[in-house]
């Protein structure tokens, strides 16, 4: 029975019940091929979650994130066809660092004017697209015109196989990539003073600030992370798709909130763990593709994903449930 | 011109009576009215003094003006209604889906009157049971605001392209169409629609016990449900109320435009968080006034249209919403802090 109070094991076991009530819906789920392009299709999601994470966690909502990811990936991508240039290293380390300093702008102002996030973020979106789509460009790169370089990183395999018919398929290596600032992320959560400072500046800010932590720079480091997790998945996402479209991520913050409160993280702050978000990541994902697995029809895509949403919130709320008001 | 005069009125004649009733915020929204209508008249003096410009800006204002005051309603309890673009679209689709069914093979252009009300009847209903949908979860289940309405405006989004299959629904009543485009007197009737539940509203909050408790539930929950205020029951009427306004602005969007589609208006649900905001209303609650946020969408709406005759493209728009938001909110910040 202790296990069950572990909210990561009750989302691992709901988990584990949906795959197995979509396999037996249609076995075609547990082939290898399908699970390869789940796994494929969570990294850019699952990247930006690990950074909303942070900002529930610090008792915040993100939604300027998707903003952020547009801006990295396509002032980056856009800058490396003007120049020409043909790298993957320093056009990631641009894209984060762009993405970290527009986190850095978010911070200032929630903290400065002490003002609700969710406003702030949305001002700070609009400004953001809008620069972006007014200043930049509205035209998408396509894969003509992207570098090679960052195509060729996109479709790295860690495994290839091969299926009957001699065709070919493989695991990206993007999930090495996503693993591994996943456990960076929980290793400073759980590790670190300024991880520490997070959960604490969630639970009770003031609190927070009388055990002498110094909450502007929890501020920052929040912000800035998830800035920066949103700048990097904005790019690999475009290398990924060989695709730079400055329209893109419209809508998918909603997603990825969704997909980090059905992780079992609470939007009261305090509470949320890297584990919990990568298996909701996996949980909304795999949901997403398996519609059309299960003969539903893609137009009630979202009904399902908000209904989703509503039930894991909901679930969380009874949990959470505080007193009187 | 009518509103010119008006708008110049209220700067001066009424300026002693707004300071009277609601506080400094509005009479500054005021002088900022005036000064966006001058800036922009000695930009652009023939095209934006002509009554043609003052006629389209009062026939699209009063949907993003209705669902403003819809925001600035949910904000009074400390609270924000994400749904209302994803309401107001269903509540136009639904109607348009009922008088698909009603004319059936002769076309909706054949309904007559009748049909119309069974529409804006539809339309009203559908927005009021999804205000009741979003109060029960946050009252009765706890679910914060931002969460619940951003899970169910997902619904109804989805729902609508449930219903639509995606493309917009076209070809209404030529009733309907009246609503959005018709003209009573001279006035634009969205605008007269605009002006009636302004009025409405703003006596019901500031002049009834309704209007009372649900500030005093944003001002200090705790203190209002030891005053005995039933703090539940009064937040689910809140939010029906923002879900019957969020329709009623979506069936004048449908209207106007004569079609209805699912993702129609999407960009009006920052601008409503802005408007409601700029208007002098506290997000935290307890806070707000119909007065100030028409105000405020008077003044948006010249600062938009002015910008749109400069041939300044709509990103940059987007930009500038944005910016305003934030410029707000610090000035708001600032404010308050010299007033501690």
């Amino acid at each position: 029975m202790k296990l069950l109070n572990n909210t990561d094991v009750v989302i691992a076991l709901i988990l584990f019940a949906a795959m197995v009530f979509i396999g037996f819906v249609n076995p075609a789920f547990w082939q290898l091929s399908n699970i390869f392009s789940l796994l494929k299709s969570n990294v850019v999601i699952g990247l930006m979650a690990l950074g909303v994470l942070l900002v529930m966690i610090s008792g915040g909502i993100d939604v300027s994130f998707t903003a952020f990811a547009v801006a990295g990936m396509y002032l980056v991508v856009r800058s490396m066809v003007a120049l020409e240039y043909d790298g993957v290293i320093l056009p990631f380390v641009c894209a984060t660092v762009i993405g970290g300093l527009l986190g850095l702008m978010n911070a200032g102002i929630i903290h400065k004017f002490n003002m609700i996030p969710l406003i702030v973020t949305l001002g700070t979106a609009s400004v953001v697209r809008g620069l972006v789509l007014g200043g930049v460009g509205t035209s998408n790169v396509n894969i003509n015109r992207m570098p090679d370089a960052l195509i060729e990183f996109g479709r790295t395999d860690i495994l290839t196989l091969e299926r009957a018919n001699g065709t070919t398929f493989g695991l990206t290596a993007m999930i090495a990539v996503y693993i591994a600032v996943a456990i960076c992320i929980h290793l400073v959560l759980t590790r670190t003073m300024i991880g520490r400072s997070v959960y604490a500046y969630g639970a009770d800010k003031e609190a927070a600030k009388r055990v002498g932590f110094n909450t502007g720079r929890t501020m920052i480091f929040v912000y800035c992370t998830a800035g920066a997790l949103a700048g990097f998945a904005g790019l690999l996402h475009s290398s990924m798709i060989w695709l730079a479209n400055p329209r893109d991520f419209v809508g998918l913050e909603l997603d990825v909130i969704a997909a980090v409160v059905l992780g079992g993280a609470s939007i009261f702050g305090g509470r949320g763990t890297v584990l919990g978000t990568v298996l909701g990541v996996f949980i909304l994902v795999m949901i997403q593709n398996s519609l059309i697995l299960m003969g539903i029809d893609t137009t009630w895509q979202r009904v399902v994903v908000g209904g989703m949403l509503i039930a894991a919130v909901a679930v969380t709320a009874l949990r959470d449930r505080r007193a009187l008001v | 011109m009518s509103q010119t005069n008006t708008a110049n009125g209220e700067g001066q004649g009424i300026g002693r009576f707004l300071l009277r009733t609601s506080g400094h915020t509005n009479v500054q929204l005021g002088v900022i009215c005036l000064l966006i209508l001058a800036v922009m008249t000695a930009l652009r003096p023939q095209m934006f003094m002509s009554s043609y410009n003052f006629e389209s800006m009062a026939f699209f204002m009063p949907e993003l003006g209705i669902l403003s005051v819809a925001m600035m309603i949910a904000m009074l309890t400390g609270g924000i209604d994400l749904s209302i673009i994803g309401v107001a679209n269903l509540a136009g689709i639904t109607a348009g889906t009922v008088f698909g069914y009603l004319a059936g093979e002769a076309g909706a252009g054949s309904l007559g009157v009748g049909a119309v009300i069974v529409g804006v009847g539809v339309g009203l209903i559908v927005g009021v049971l999804a205000g009741l949908l979003n109060g029960l979860l946050i009252s009765g289940l706890k679910i914060t605001p931002i969460l619940a309405t951003l899970g169910t405006g997902q619904v109804f989004i989805g729902l609508c392209l449930v219903l639509t299959g995606g493309p917009a629904i076209v070809g209404f009543p030529s009733g309907w169409a009246w609503l959005g485009n018709g003209k009573i007197a001279a006035i634009p009737v969205p605008l007269v629609l605009f002006a009636v539940l302004c009025i409405a509203l703003s006596l019901l909050l500031s002049r009834t016990s309704f209007g009372l408790r649900l500030k005093l539930i944003g001002t200090n929950p705790k203190a209002a449900v030891f005053a005995g205020i039933q703090k539940g029951r009064m937040i689910v009427w809140s939010y029906m109320l923002t879900g019957g306004l969020a329709a009623m602005a979506g069936i004048l969007l449908s209207a106007r435009t004569n079609a209805a589609k699912s993702d129609y208006g999407a960009s009006y649900l920052l601008q409503a968080v802005l408007i409601a905001v700029l208007g002098g209303t506290n997000p935290a609650g307890g806070k707000g006034n119909v007065l100030g946020v028409a105000l405020a969408v008077i003044s948006l709406t010249l600062l938009s249209s002015g910008f749109q005759m400069m041939r300044v493209s709509n990103h940059l728009i987007d930009f500038v919403w944005g910016a305003f938001l934030i410029a707000v909110i610090a000035l708001n910040s600032f404010r308050s802090r010299k007033s501690r």
